[in-house]
């Protein structure tokens, strides 16, 4: 009894206060930031391994992008990766950041189904699904449920089966053998129910994007509500996101 | 003999594989495993060569530090007598074989699919069909799980057969991950797609592969990496040992309960993967690795912050663990769950931790040494029960050791020297093999060149591919609610397996 107690007294204060104002330590890879500066553009397109990166003018999506750094490494004066880890929208345009602009990615409350707020504002059970996805953003999505993180104190949890869900969170390109599971397990979701992706596999297929052995048709057929990017996505920009999709005021 | 020897990461021209027919490359690959505990086959695999299918064997001889590799050309229009149906540990590489390229192996016991491949030989069969064995008994039934599971984990089926509440016979069904990634790594070009490729096999073993993948790299670009370069990839090797493994521990908390050590270990992992993101950015160290360049340099500012944070973690954990190697409540929950015997570690081929649980010596860090394993003089941690026990046993074990050699790593850290510039094209017509110890175990990839240097054929070996099966015999006979706790025990890739 008395050890368990010095090993409790000896963790300290684990969890973070407030997640939405805490900062990273090190380095870290967010939300970039593009200058004006002219550059080789076609030599900085070409650098990216996924074509996140387009030119005149230029934008970098961070759906697509994998946040290795290699173009801000290149190009220090044309791109920085600033420590902003805010970056989860529920509308696609915004995730592409242009040259010469430094606002933050934000989720606009205009664009959430009215429901949302009001039936899932203050308590969020949602069923992951890793659907080709490299175990990288899993970790990260059980991270966000360690002492440290600890998003259950805002009534997020993930839970086993998808009918006490209320949406369905998806990692990976999803691939064929996949594709048929994903489907089932939304169909068991009760409505109304919201999709979340994760991880730049999930929003654009990343690197997978044109693998055979991929099959996205299940996003053309429902609206996404949540794009929480990363590769792995850090799980301050997971619970943000979700926070934000739930509780931003209009 | 007809079989070359080389070294690991060395680059040979293709041509110089020998090659034989079929009935002496089956003779001579038999007799080099059979009887022999210090060679197990580390990848055996093959790849289309006009209308025929080309087979490359690789024996890894752990006393001689050398791998035997040999050739032969088969047509699938004949029947093959099977390496399997003397010796188990081929098993999976025939499946796969016989998937891709419709080779047939008529005595082959288990010729099931591995992973419903996009470019699989037989496209009628669909992974909804997978044929499940099933015992036709009024007393027994089956439960089925997956391939959605419980937790936020990956997706693989698992079809048991139970009698009550104990379990007979499991089955696992994997290819739910199959993203095709072998063959991107041929149609991906750039240097920096690929070194991404390698971070995704699997995101849990980040470090490993995309190290096996470098040094496959450079040996064929003829690149010799400086002590510079191999210094980050050590290092971060181990530490991800470390990050890995603690948080395998409170997985093993977690299933048996046990809310204190799961919470504390889980924390745990935090310091560890936090530094790694103050070096490098990134959580689970992708982007550190890259072949031919020192991309994210270990500065001695960088070195005593990581003093500092072990010096942190290391009481935690030990006071912790202390706690958790004494408590009945959960001793009894790990001794004696779980056996893998070490007959069946030897015959299915088990590699990595899960060989060494069971007191097999594999571990590619002495037998097959690289970066700067040859320096740290690494002796191999062994326990002999292959209980869910000896495998948190291990765990605890080898974090205590990476903690002694990461701190003799750091107490002198090496001096910039690699500059950035492009590597060479890679060799013509030649054949890599790399093999690197990752947490799990033996990581093995293969290079094939054509006459252009252009990659031909990438063959990629997690160590889940021989050892998936260990976790099948290890929960027979045990109660069906011991299934998580076996399970994350072992902790098996599913995308390592799946590619």
């Amino acid at each position: 009894m008395l050890d368990n107690l010095k090993i409790v007294f000896h963790q300290g204060k684990q969890f973070i206060p407030d997640i939405t104002t805490s900062i990273i330590p090190g380095i870290f890879r967010g939300r970039p930031i593009i200058s004006r500066e002219k550059v080789d553009e076609d030599d900085l397109m070409a650098l990216c391994p996924t074509d996140a990166i387009s030119g005149n003018p230029v934008s970098i999506d961070l759906g697509k992008c994998t946040f290795c750094g290699e173009c801000a490494m290149r190009y220090p004066e044309k791109i920085t990766f600033t420590k902003d880890y805010k970056i989860s929208t529920n509308v696609p345009e915004r995730l592409i950041i242009r040259e010469g602009e430094d606002k933050s990615v934000e989720v606009d409350p205009e664009r959430v189904r009215k429901e949302i707020h009001r039936v899932l504002g203050r308590s969020l059970k949602l069923r992951q699904i890793s659907a080709g996805g490299d175990n990288s953003c899993e970790i990260e999505l059980n991270s966000s449920n360690n002492v440290q993180f600890d998003m259950s104190r805002f009534g997020i949890d993930f839970v086993a089966s998808p009918r006490h869900a209320d949406g369905i969170v998806i990692t990976g390109p999803i691939t064929k053998n996949m594709a048929e599971a994903v489907q089932i397990c939304y169909d068991a979701t009760p409505d109304p129910k919201i999709i979340v992706l994760v991880g730049t596999d999930a929003i654009s297929g990343g690197l997978f994007a044109d693998s055979p052995a991929i099959d996205r048709s299940f996003l053309e057929k429902y609206p996404v509500d949540l794009y929480i990017p990363g590769n792995p996505t850090h799980p301050l920009t997971i619970v943000n996101g979700l926070l934000d999709l739930t509780r931003k005021l209009k | 003999m007809n079989y070359i020897r080389i070294k690991n990461s060395q680059t040979i021209l293709l041509s110089d594989i020998p090659e034989s027919n079929y009935e002496s490359f089956y003779d001579m690959n038999l007799e080099l495993v059979t009887g022999h505990i210090e060679r197990h086959c580390v990848n055996y695999f093959g790849y289309k060569s006009g209308n025929n299918v080309k087979l490359i064997c690789c024996i890894a001889d752990d006393s001689t530090h050398d791998i035997l590799v040999s050739t032969c050309l088969v047509n699938k229009a004949h029947s093959l007598e099977s390496f399997t149906a003397k010796q188990l540990c081929f098993e999976k590489f025939e499946r796969e074989i016989h998937e891709n390229f419709g080779v047939n192996f008529p005595d082959h016991p288990w010729l099931k699919p591995v992973r419903y491949a996009f470019n699989r030989d037989d496209k009628s069969q669909t992974i909804a069909n997978y044929p499940f064995f099933s015992i036709d008994s009024e007393e027994l039934h089956e439960v089925g799980v997956g391939p959605i599971h419980a937790g936020i984990i990956e997706p693989g089926h698992f079809r048991f057969i139970c009698n009550g509440e104990q379990i007979l016979h499991l089955e696992i069904q994997l290819g739910y991950q199959h993203r095709g990634i072998e063959q991107l790594f041929i149609e991906k070009k750039k240097l920096l797609q690929r070194a991404t490729l390698a971070e995704n096999i699997t995101g849990d073993t980040v470090v490993g592969h995309s190290t096996t993948f470098a040094h496959t790299w450079e040996s064929l670009c003829g690149f010799e990496a400086a002590g510079d370069i191999e210094f980050s990839r050590t290092l971060a090797l181990e530490l991800e040992r470390i990050a890995i493994h603690v948080s395998d521990l409170a997985g093993a908390c977690t299933d048996i309960a046990y809310q204190l050590g799961s919470s504390v270990f889980g924390r745990l992992r935090s310091p560890i993967v936090n530094f790694l993101q103050e070096w490098c950015g990134s959580r689970l160290a992708k982007g550190i690795i890259r072949p031919g360049r020192n991309k994210f340099p270990f500065t001695q500012a960088l070195a005593d912050r990581l003093t500092q944070v072990l010096d942190k973690f290391e009481p935690e954990f030990i006071e912790m663990s202390d706690k958790l190697f004494i408590l009945p409540s959960a001793l009894s929950r790990f001794e004696h769950t779980g056996i893998v015997s070490n007959a069946d570690a030897v015959s299915i081929g088990a590699v990595g931790m899960t060989a060494r649980m069971t007191n097999l010596n594999r571990d590619i860090r002495t037998s097959h040494p690289f970066s700067l394993y040859p320096d740290i003089h690494h002796v191999s941690i062994l326990k002999r029960h292959g209980d869910v026990y000896s495998r948190v046993q291990i765990r605890k074990e080898e974090i205590k050791q990476s903690l002694v050699y990461i701190r003799k790593l750091i107490s002198e850290v090496p001096v910039q020297i690699s500059k950035d510039k492009e590597l060479n094209t890679p060799k013509p017509n030649s054949f890599c093999l790399s093999l690197v110890e990752g947490w799990r175990g033996e990581i093995c990839h293969c290079a094939l060149t054509d006459k252009k240097g252009e990659l031909m054929f990438y063959k990629i070996k997690d160590p889940s591919f021989h050892n998936w099966m260990a976790l099948a015999l290890s929960v027979r006979n045990n109660e069906i609610s011991d299934f998580p706790i076996c399970n994350k025990s072992f902790n098996f890739s599913y995308s390592g397996h799946d590619l």
